[in-house]
C-alpha cells in the first residue's frame, strides 16, 4: 500500500541529496556529491515505480493526507500533503526517470566542470521541487512547487555565472516566469474566493456550482467566475510552460548546461503547466470560454514557434522551438478538453524531447563545445550511438508511424479535429501544418549534424592548451573557444556509456511506449476520477469510437493527413538540407521579409526588452528623481528651507523689549477673547 | 499569571546592561562586547520564556503589569502582551543578539557606547511593544529616537548630520500630530488607558480629526508614501546594526501603532478612510518597486525595498475593513490582518539580514555602490549563498518567510476587490525584478576590481550571525503554522472588535 512514509521519503530523498551535495562538499567529494544524487533519485524513482504499480495494480485507493498544518488562519487551513492518483503516479514515474537519466548523463557531460558538486546539487532540488509540485493536495503546496522549480531553473540557466549572457538569460526566466505566477497568485486567490478551501478534493467537488457564479472585475458587467478562474490560473502556466506570448525564456534558457535543457526546459519543469491544467480539468470544464483560449494560445504556439525552428543555426535552439511547438500541441490537446491526449504527449514527448537534448549535448561535447550546426556535418561515421538514437528522437518527435510521438501527436490532432468549440478551426490547421513545419526543422537538424560534407577542420596543433584540470572549461559551453571556428584539436569521438547508455535508455521508451500505453491512457478511463471531462466535451471519446487496436490505427495512419503532410516535410528537408543546400540560402534570399522576421522571432524580444526592461528602468528614473528626489523630499527640505528662512526673519521680533512683548501679548489676549466670545454667541 | 514582573524585566533588564557597559567604558572594549551579548541573550532567554508562559488558547492580554504611575493625569504603568505583541518582542530581543554579534570587531571606536545604544534600543523597543497606556506607548516611541540619534550621528557615514537632522525632525514632527491626538483623548476620556480608550465611544469627527493625527505619526515611521524619504537617508548613513534595528524592528512600530490606536479605538474613521491606506499602501509597493529599481546604492535600494513591503502590512491591516464591514467576511478578514503582521515578523528577519549582508560587503571595500562590486559567487561562495537566499526571501519565494505573508495579503485582498489584489500582486514583478537585478550585478559576473576579486570569505562571525537569520527565514517559511496559532485568538479578537461601530 501507499503510505505516507514512503512518499515522504519519496519526495524527501532527492532533498536530502541536494543539501548533502550541495552544502557538504568538502566532506562527500565529488564523486560522493554525484553518488548521492544519483542514489537519492534512484530511490524516488523506485518508490514512484512501486507507488504506480500499486495504484494500478495493486488495487490502493487514491492516497490524499495532509503531512502537516501550513497556515491556519480562523476556520481555514492550509496543508502540505499529498494527493496520489494516477495523474500524480505517471507524471512521478516520468519525472524521475528522466531525472535519472539525466543526473547519469550528467557525470559525462559536466565531468571537467569546476561547478560539478553544485549542478548535483541544484537537479536534486529540481527533483523534490517538480515532486512537491506533481504531489499536491492543494494549490498552496502547487504553487510552492512551481515557483521552486522556477527558483531552479534560474539557479541552473545562470550556472556558469560569470558569462553575461547566462546571467541575462536567467533573469530574464525568473522574471518572464514572474509575469506567469502573477496570474497564477491571483487565480488562487480568486479559488480561495470562490470556495473559502485551497484543498483540491474540496475545491473539485465543488466545481458544479461554479456554474452562473459571477464576479463583478470591470464594474461594468460581471464576469464568469468560472472563466476568471481559469484564465488567471491559465496565465501562470503559460509562463511555465512558454507558452505564447510569455515564451520568450525558454530560447534564452539554452544557455544553461545541456543536461538541464533536457530535463527542465524540455521534459519536466515546462510541462508543470499542462499538468496543472489537467488536474484543473474539473474547473476548466466549466468555462468553455477558458477552453477556446487555451486552445488558440496553444495551438498558435504550436505553429509559429516550430517555424522560427526553421530558421535556427544553434542546434539547442531548433530543440528549443521544437519544444515550444510542443508545448503547443499539448496546450491544444488541453484546449479541446483531451486532457488524457495532452498528458499522453507529456509522457512521450518527455522522453524523446529528453533523448533530442542529451544526444545534442553528446554532439557538443565530441564538437568541443561547438553548438553552431554550420560548422557541424557528417559526424555519423564518428559517433554512431549518438547518431542512431538521434534518429530515433527523430522519427519519433515527427510522428513517424509506430513511434510513440505518432501515437500521442496524432490523437492530439484526431481531438482538435473533432472539437466544435470556438477557435478549433483556426486550431486545426495550426496543429496540421505544424507537422509540416516539425518534420522540416527535425531533420533539417538531423542533415545539417550528422550528414553531408564535414564543415569543421582538425588541426591538431599539439597541446598548446592543457585538456581536462579543473579551471580550464570553468566556461565549457562557451562559444569563444580558444580555438577559430570550425577548428577542432581532435576529430569529434563517441561519448563515453555515461552518456550513451541514458541516450539508449530513453530511445527504448520513445519507439515503444506509444504501442502499450495508448489504449488504457486515453481510451480506457485509465486516470478514472483524476480527470474530469463533461460528456459534451469529450473528444477523446468520440475518436475512441474510431479506436480499433494500435494496428490499425498505425496501417491506416499511412493514408492519413497527419502522415503525408509530415512526409512532405521530409521531402522537402532531404532534398533541401541534404541534397541541395544551395538552395536554403535562395529560399531565405527570395522570401527574405518572412525569413527575417523568423529569424528576429517575430521581434517579441525586441519589443518587450525595449517596453518593459528599458522602458521600467526609464519609469524608474523618472519616479525617483522627478517624483521622491524631486517633489517628495523636495517638498520636506523646501519646508526646511522655508523654517530656516523665515525664522531669520521671525528672529528680528524677538527684540529684547519688554513692551514689544506686552504688545504682543495684549493684541493675542484681544484676539483669542474676541474669538472665544464669538463662537460662544453662535 | 506569572509571580514576577516579566514584562518589566524584559524592557529594564536590557537598560541596566546599558548603564554596566556604560561604566565598562572606553579601555575596556572586549568587555564592554561580552556583557552586551550576554545581556542580549539573557533579554532573547527571557523573551522565549514569556512566549511559553503565554497562553494561545484564550488570547488576550496577558501578563499584565500596572502600577500608578501619575495618578494626577491618571495615567499607569500598565504593560501587557497579546499574540501580536509576543511575537514582536520575540523578533526584538533575536534581532538585538544579532546586532551585537553583527558588530563585534566591525566598530571599533567608542565600543562601550554602541552597544549601550543598542541595549537601550532593545530594552525601549520592547517597552513599545508592552505598553498598554497610551503615554507610556508615546514615552517608549519618542525615546527610541534617541539612542537611534546618536547611532547614526556617531558612528553614521559621512552624510550622517543631515541624516539625522532629517530622521529626527521628520519623526518627531509626526510625533507632535500624534502627541496632540492623545492629548485630546485623555481630555475626552479622562484616562490613558489603552483598554479603556479602545471602548471610548469618539465620535465620527473626533475620530476622523484622530485618525490623521496619529497617521501623519504612524505613516512617518513606517514609513509610508509620501513620508518616506527618511528612510534612504537614514539608512544610508546609519552603521549596519543601525541598519539592522532601523528595519527589522523600528519601522514596525509604526505598523504596530495602528494595530494598537487607529483601528480599536477608530474603527469607524478608519473604516471610512481605509481607502486612503489601500491606495498609499499600493502605491508603496509598484512606485516604490520601480524607484528601487534604478539605486545605484545597495543600502538605498533595500532601503526602498522596505518601503514596498512594509506596503504590505498597511494594506492587510487596512483590507480588513472592506472584508469584515462591507463584505461580512471575517474569514477573509483575519487573513489579511494576519498576513499583515507576519509580514511585519518576516521582513523584520529578511530585511535584517539583507542589511548584514551589505553591512558585511562594507566592511570589505568600503562603498555601497553596486556597480563596485561583482562575481561574489566565485570570490565569496558562502556568502553569495546567503545573498541568494535572502534576496529570494525579498522577493517572496515560497519556502521563506517573505512569501509567507504576502500571500494571505494578496489572496485576502482579491476578496476584497480583484484589482487592489491585481495591483498588490505586481509585486512579485517589480520585486523580483529590482531584488535579482541587484544579484545579477553583485553575486553572478565577475568581480570588477582586483580589490573586489580579493575578498575574505565570511568568517566564523559573520557565518553564525547570516546562519540564523537564514534560520528563522526557512523555518517561518517553511512551517509558518506557530507564528500564527501564537496570533490566531489575539487577531480573531482584534477583527472582532473592529465589527462594532462606536457611532
Amino acid at each position: 500500500m501507499i503510505s505516507e512514509i514512503l512518499l515522504i521519503i519519496l519526495a524527501g530523498a532527492p532533498l536530502a541529496g541536494a543539501l548533502i551535495a550541495g552544502l557538504a562538499r568538502k566532506q562527500v567529494g565529488r564523486a560522493g556529491a554525484a553518488a548521492i544524487a544519483i542514489l537519492s533519485v534512484a530511490l524516488s524513482f523506485a518508490l514512484s515505480c512501486v507507488v504506480f504499480y500499486q495504484l494500478v495494480w495493486g488495487g490502493a485507493p487514491v492516497f490524499n493526507h495532509n503531512v502537516y498544518t501550513w497556515l491556519e488562519v480562523g476556520k481555514l487551513t492550509i496543508g502540505i500533503g499529498f494527493l496520489v492518483d494516477r495523474l500524480t503516479a505517471i507524471m512521478l514515474v516520468t519525472v524521475t526517470f528522466v531525472s535519472l537519466m539525466v543526473h547519469i548523463y550528467t557525470i559525462g557531460y559536466m565531468r571537467d566542470d569546476p561547478g560539478f558538486q553544485r549542478f548535483f546539487a541544484y537537479i536534486a532540488l529540481f527533483t523534490f521541487s517538480m515532486l512537491t509540485l506533481v504531489i499536491a493536495n492543494n494549490f498552496l503546496q502547487l504553487f510552492v512547487g512551481w515557483e521552486l522549480v522556477g527558483l531552479v531553473s534560474y539557479l541552473l540557466i545562470g550556472f556558469w555565472f560569470e558569462r553575461p549572457s547566462a546571467n541575462f538569460a536567467a533573469l530574464k526566466a525568473f522574471i518572464v516566469n514572474r509575469v506567469g505566477d502573477m496570474g497564477f497568485i491571483l487565480g488562487i486567490a480568486c479559488v480561495l474566493y470562490a470556495f473559502h478551501t485551497l484543498d483540491y478534493s474540496a475545491v473539485f467537488a465543488q466545481a458544479p456550482t461554479l456554474a452562473g457564479r459571477t464576479i463583478d472585475v470591470a464594474g461594468v458587467h460581471p464576469f464568469s467566475l468560472a472563466t476568471l478562474i481559469c484564465l488567471l490560473l491559465f496565465v501562470g502556466a503559460m509562463g511555465k510552460s512558454a507558452q505564447v506570448p510569455l515564451h520568450v525564456w525558454l530560447p534564452d534558457s539554452m544557455e544553461g548546461p545541456t543536461p538541464i535543457s533536457a530535463l527542465i526546459h524540455a521534459a519536466t519543469m515546462v510541462t508543470a503547466g499542462i499538468f496543472m491544467v489537467a488536474r484543473m480539468s474539473p474547473l476548466y470544464e466549466m468555462s468553455p470560454t477558458a477552453l477556446s483560449v487555451v486552445l488558440i494560445v496553444g495551438a498558435t504556439g504550436a505553429f509559429f514557434m516550430g517555424l522560427v525552428g526553421i530558421v535556427q543555426n544553434d542546434i539547442k535552439r531548433v530543440i528549443a522551438y521544437s519544444t515550444l511547438s510542443q508545448l503547443g500541441y499539448m496546450v491544444a490537446a488541453l484546449g479541446v478538453s483531451a486532457y488524457a491526449a495532452g498528458i499522453f504527449h507529456l509522457m512521450t514527448h518527455a522522453f524523446f524531447k529528453a533523448l533530442l537534448f542529451l544526444g545534442a549535448g553528446s554532439v557538443i561535447i565530441a564538437m568541443h563545445h561547438e553548438q553552431d550546426m554550420r560548422r557541424m556535418g557528417g559526424l555519423r561515421k564518428y559517433m554512431p550511438i549518438t547518431y542512431a538514437t538521434m534518429w530515433v528522437g527523430t522519427l519519433a518527435l515527427c510522428a513517424a508511424p509506430g513511434f510513440s510521438g505518432f501515437f500521442s501527436k496524432d490523437t492530439i490532432i484526431d481531438a482538435v479535429g473533432q472539437a466544435h468549440i470556438f477557435g478549433s478551426t483556426y486550431a486545426y490547421w495550426c496543429v496540421l501544418l505544424g507537422v509540416f513545419v516539425t518534420a522540416l526543422y527535425s531533420f533539417r537538424l538531423l542533415y545539417m549534424t550528422f550528414h553531408g560534407k564535414e564543415r569543421f577542420k582538425v588541426v591538431g596543433h599539439g597541446h598548446g592548451r592543457v585538456e581536462g584540470g579543473p579551471h580550464t572549461k570553468s566556461t565549457s559551453d562557451d562559444p569563444h573557444h580558444a580555438h577559430n571556428p570550425g577548428e577542432l584539436e581532435h576529430p569529434p569521438k563517441e561519448s563515453p556509456w555515461v552518456v550513451t547508455v541514458p541516450l539508449v535508455l530513453l530511445a527504448v521508451p520513445s519507439v515503444m511506449i506509444g504501442w502499450v500505453t495508448i489504449k488504457p491512457l486515453l481510451y480506457g478511463d485509465w486516470f478514472g476520477k483524476s480527470i474530469f471531462v463533461l460528456p459534451a466535451h469529450d473528444v477523446l471519446a468520440k475518436l475512441g469510437h474510431e479506436f480499433h487496436g494500435t494496428l490499425p490505427m498505425f496501417w491506416f495512419s499511412f493514408w492519413s493527413a497527419p502522415f503525408l503532410i509530415a512526409f512532405a516535410g521530409f521531402l522537402v528537408a532531404t532534398y533541401v538540407y541534404l541534397f541541395n543546400p544551395a538552395i536554403a540560402d535562395r529560399a531565405a534570399r527570395m522570401f527574405l521579409p518572412v525569413f527575417k522576421m523568423l529569424t528576429r522571432k517575430y521581434w517579441v524580444d525586441e519589443v518587450y526588452y525595449n517596453l518593459f526592461a528599458r522602458g521600467g528602468v526609464k519609469l524608474g528614473r523618472a519616479f525617483w528623481k522627478g517624483g521622491d528626489a524631486g517633489t517628495f523630499d523636495g517638498a520636506v527640505n523646501g519646508a526646511a528651507f522655508v523654517t530656516e528662512r523665515s525664522s531669520r526673519v521671525f528672529r528680528r521680533l524677538q527684540t529684547g523689549f519688554l513692551y514689544h512683548y506686552a504688545f504682543a501679548m495684549i493684541v493675542g489676549l484681544i484676539l483669542l477673547l474676541g474669538g472665544l466670545w464669538y463662537w460662544g454667541l453662535r | 499569571m506569572t509571580t514576577w514582573p516579566i514584562l518589566s524585566v524584559l524592557i529594564w533588564l536590557p537598560c541596566l546592561g546599558a548603564i554596566l557597559v556604560l561604566l565598562a567604558g572606553n579601555a575596556r572594549p572586549r568587555l564592554a562586547r561580552w556583557l552586551s551579548l550576554a545581556f542580549t541573550v539573557i533579554t532573547f532567554a527571557i523573551s522565549l520564556w514569556m512566549l511559553f508562559q503565554y497562553h494561545e488558547g484564550p488570547g488576550g492580554f496577558q501578563m499584565q503589569e500596572k502600577l500608578r504611575w501619575i495618578p494626577g493625569i491618571n495615567t499607569s504603568y500598565h504593560l501587557g502582551v497579546d499574540g501580536i505583541a509576543v511575537a514582536l518582542i520575540v523578533l526584538t530581543a533575536f534581532v538585538s543578539i544579532l546586532v551585537v554579534a553583527g558588530a563585534w570587531e566591525v566598530i571599533k571606536d567608542r565600543v562601550h557606547q554602541y552597544m549601550a545604544a543598542m541595549l537601550v534600543l532593545d530594552g525601549l523597543l520592547i517597552g513599545v511593544f508592552c505598553a498598554m497606556d497610551a503615554l507610556l506607548f508615546y514615552l517608549f516611541f519618542e525615546a527610541i529616537l534617541i539612542p537611534m540619534f546618536f547611532l547614526i550621528g556617531a558612528w553614521g557615514g559621512p552624510r550622517r548630520v543631515y541624516a539625522t537632522l532629517k530622521f529626527f525632525i521628520y519623526t518627531f514632527f509626526g510625533s507632535i500630530f500624534y502627541l496632540i491626538g492623545l492629548l485630546y483623548m485623555y481630555h475626552r476620556a479622562g484616562t490613558f488607558d489603552l483598554p479603556t480608550l479602545w471602548n471610548f465611544p469618539f465620535t465620527m469627527q473626533e475620530q476622523s480629526w484622530l485618525f490623521f493625527s496619529f497617521l501623519i505619526a504612524f505613516a512617518v515611521k513606517t514609513p509610508m508614501v509620501p513620508v518616506h524619504t527618511w528612510l534612504p537617508d537614514a539608512h544610508v548613513e546609519a552603521p549596519t546594526g543601525g541598519s539592522v534595528i532601523l528595519a527589522a524592528i523600528m519601522l514596525k512600530v509604526g505598523t504596530y501603532g495602528f494595530i494598537r490606536f487607529s483601528l480599536p479605538i477608530l474603527p469607524d474613521a478608519s473604516q471610512h478612510f481605509a481607502w486612503l491606506i489601500i491606495v498609499l499602501s499600493l502605491i508603496a509597493i509598484i512606485y516604490i518597486g520601480y524607484v528601487a529599481l534604478v539605486q545605484p546604492d545597495m543600502k538605498k535600494l533595500v532601503a526602498y525595498s522596505s518601503i514596498a513591503h512594509m506596503g504590505f502590512v498597511t494594506l492587510g491591516m487596512f483590507i480588513v475593513y472592506m472584508l469584515a464591514r462591507q463584505l461580512h467576511d471575517i474569514q477573509m478578514a483575519q487573513l489579511g490582518v494576519q498576513g499583515a503582521v507576519v509580514q511585519m515578523i518576516s521582513h523584520g528577519f529578511v530585511s535584517g539580514a539583507l542589511f548584514t549582508c551589505i553591512g558585511v560587503m562594507y566592511d570589505r571595500l568600503h562603498t555601497r555602490e553596486i556597480s563596485a562590486y561583482g562575481g561574489l559567487a566565485k570570490v565569496m561562495p558562502w556568502f553569495a549563498a546567503f545573498w541568494v537566499l535572502f534576496a529570494m526571501a525579498n522577493t517572496g519565494l515560497p519556502g521563506t518567510s517573505g512569501f509567507v505573508g504576502e500571500f494571505m495579503v494578496i489572496l485576502s485582498s482579491f476578496t476584497a476587490n480583484p484589482w487592489i489584489a491585481l495591483f498588490a500582486a505586481y509585486s512579485l514583478i517589480i520585486g523580483a525584478g529590482y531584488t535579482l537585478w541587484l544579484i545579477k550585478r553583485i553575486v553572478w559576473g565577475t568581480a570588477p576590481t582586483q580589490k573586489a576579486a580579493s575578498m575574505p570569505e565570511i568568517n566564523t562571525r559573520e557565518g553564525l550571525v547570516l546562519g540564523a537569520f537564514a534560520v528563522a527565514v526557512l523555518a517561518m517559511g517553511v512551517w509558518p503554522w506557530p507564528l500564527m496559532h501564537l496570533m490566531d485568538s489575539s487577531v480573531a479578537q482584534l477583527v472582532t472588535h473592529l465589527m462594532t461601530s462606536k457611532v
